[in-house]
């Protein structure tokens, strides 16, 4: 192994990606804010007006940071496995794999991507938010840590996603048919302590739970689910990511046939 | 000469069982340019995957100027330019943009003199602010030959590079080609083009099945496995080859018409006039001569179809 990183290689790469995010740029920021404006309104304001405050605030500032873990996860997902899946459609694979990076590098530069876009995002949509109701944040800079987290975690799986597919169609499933409803049930809109006992204990399989409960923590102190099993989960996916991906890459599993 | 490549005993075997390359052996010389000839399937893209780290060779060993291209990958790839068979680009990118994309890749800081020398003697440089998409199919190798030596690479692998090429800028390609080899960079190329290198290379290296039927200095190749023969065409149809001609081996065609006598390495020089000289004495006379030389289009299908 060679020492030497090659941060220009890496650079390379984030920036061509950021430069994908760019040509899209209004229908990129313009999604996130009605959707969080539309659910504002919808649930904050019509359905929150009867349901009342959740921990102590209203449920419109309780939905925020479910908002935000919702909009994190999807674009971390879909621009990671794009961002991967796009280079091994189009053929131009080729370039990355010839150059002189490692494949901690490749994975770096493009969940970097990834990561800098989704958190653009979520932050996006949290200025969005204190524009229409009282926001407090207890933990900011926890916050900010946590939400980067998450979207890394989550743009290490859609880049694990992005190379083990096989079609458009397959990149798509995930993100639709399993994250997406895991984090409606994940506790995006409700605490899970709201929901009768037998669901609550089903909940807690679900690890969208303990990431949506541990950045509703940083909002509002207090949890649903201990903040310390949040932080063994946390750890627990990121690690496994990791161990994910270097392996696809060892074996060159997709990537090299 | 130093090594530019050394290649050996190296075997791959795709995932779904294809053997695609069978003990591969070949020392490939600083500033040469190396063809590697082949029917379609013959392993020649498979190879230059392996090289060029693009898939992993299933056994073997393969060293860039003495870098394993395994353990010191980095160091060895920094000295490789790749121009895929296929025109595999990016779409929106710009031409400037994506050859200073690979050069980033290749852990290059910006040089935009270079670029522009790369793109202006590829003739791209008008075309620099253009999306790839709005661009031909020749200029897309174009750019896909830029991009290759956008990190000024030592070794540069074409892959079938004039496919899909006018006549007029498979020209120009050649002379890119001998320029960047004037500048000691070495280079491998596979074409379908046989007068490409017959035209180019220095060496060239025939595979078939995966295995390496040959690898030859061109001019030797020639003249080894090449035939020259020299066709007398005569006035009367003979009937027979007098014995008095039995040892010049000698054939008899069209109709009789013709005297075919076939030059070997042996018998080059000497013999000619001693045949003329006999052929005159036994009052055999002809119209004209002609010679013919086998190009290496003959020798080629001749070895990938003798099987
Ligand atoms: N990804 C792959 N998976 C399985 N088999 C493959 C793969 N790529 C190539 N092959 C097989 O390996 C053999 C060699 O293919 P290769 O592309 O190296 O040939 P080639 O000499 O470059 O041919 P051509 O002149 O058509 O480009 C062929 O039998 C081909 O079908
Ligand atoms: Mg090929």
């Amino acid at each position: 192994m060679s020492t030497n990183f090659n941060s220009i290689g890496v650079f390379a790469i984030y920036k061509f990606e950021m430069s994908r995010f760019r040509r899209t740029f209004w229908q990129s920021l313009v999604t996130p804010i009605i959707t969080t404006l539309l659910f504002l309104l919808v649930f904050g304001s019509a359905i929150g007006g009867r349901v009342g405050g959740i921990g102590g605030v209203s449920y419109a500032a309780f939905i925020v940071p479910g908002l935000i873990m919702l909009t994190v996860l999807n674009e971390s997902l879909s621009n990671a496995s794009f961002g991967i899946y796009m280079p091994k459609f189009t053929g131009t694979i080729y370039e990355i794999l010839s150059a002189p990076l490692s494949p901690a590098e490749i994975v770096i530069g493009y969940v970097g991507a990834a990561v800098s876009k989704s958190v653009l995002l979520g932050l996006l949509i949290l200025v969005t938010a204190t524009t229409l109701i009282p926001i407090s944040i207890k933990h900011p800079i926890i916050m900010l840590f946590m939400l980067i987290f998450i979207a890394i975690i989550f743009s290490m799986l859609g880049f694990i996603i992005g190379l083990l597919a096989k079609s458009f169609d397959q990149l798509q499933f995930f993100p639709l048919l399993i994250v997406t409803p895991l984090t409606f049930l994940g506790g995006a809109f409700y605490a899970i302590d709201m929901l009768p006992s037998p669901w609550q204990t089903l909940s807690l399989v679900n690890p969208i739970v303990y990431l949506v409960s541990a950045f509703r923590w940083t909002f509002l102190g207090e949890s649903a689910v201990n903040i310390g099993s949040s932080l063994v989960v946390i750890s627990f996916l990121f690690i496994t990511g990791v161990i994910l991906i270097i392996s696809i890459f060892r074996t060159g599993y997709r990537i090299k046939a | 000469m130093n090594k530019s490549i050394v290649i050996s005993d190296v075997d791959k075997i795709y995932q779904n069982g294809t053997k695609a390359l069978d003990a591969i052996n070949i020392d490939i010389m600083e500033g040469e340019i190396f063809a590697l000839l082949g029917p379609n399937g013959a392993g020649k893209t498979t190879l230059i995957k392996i090289i060029c780290g693009l898939t992993n060779m299933t056994s073997g060993k393969i060293l860039i100027n003495n870098l394993d291209i395994i353990d010191d990958y980095r160091a060895a790839r920094k000295q490789i330019g790749l121009v895929p068979q296929e025109l595999d680009t990016d779409m929106f990118e710009t031409v400037w943009d994506t050859v200073t994309f690979t050069r980033g890749l290749f852990g290059l800081r910006e040089n935009k003199p270079l670029i522009k020398n790369i793109l202006n003697n590829l003739s791209l440089w008008e075309k620099r602010n253009e999306e790839i998409k709005n661009l031909s199919g020749g200029m897309k190798r174009r750019v896909l030959i830029a991009k290759a030596l956008a990190h000024e690479p030592k070794i540069l692998f074409l892959d079938e590079p004039t496919a899909g090429v006018d006549v007029e800028l498979r020209q120009d390609m050649w002379n890119l080609v001998r320029s960047y080899q004037n500048n000691n960079v070495t280079i491998i190329l596979t074409t379908h083009f046989i007068d490409e290198a017959e035209e180019l290379a220095d060496r060239v290296g025939v595979i078939d099945n995966g295995s390496l039927i040959v690898v030859k200095e061109k001019n030797e190749l020639m003249s080894s496995l090449g035939k020259k023969q020299i066709l007398f065409f005569l006035e009367e149809p003979l009937q027979f080859i007098p014995d008095s001609l039995s040892d010049f081996r000698l054939n008899l065609k069209k109709s009789n018409t013709t005297l075919e006598y076939t030059v070997t390495e042996k018998n080059e020089g000497v013999s000619v006039s001693r045949l003329i000289k006999t052929l005159d004495s036994n009052n055999i006379r002809f119209r004209k001569i002609e010679t013919v030389q086998s190009s290496l289009e003959d020798i080629f299908v001749k070895l990938v179809t003798k099987k």
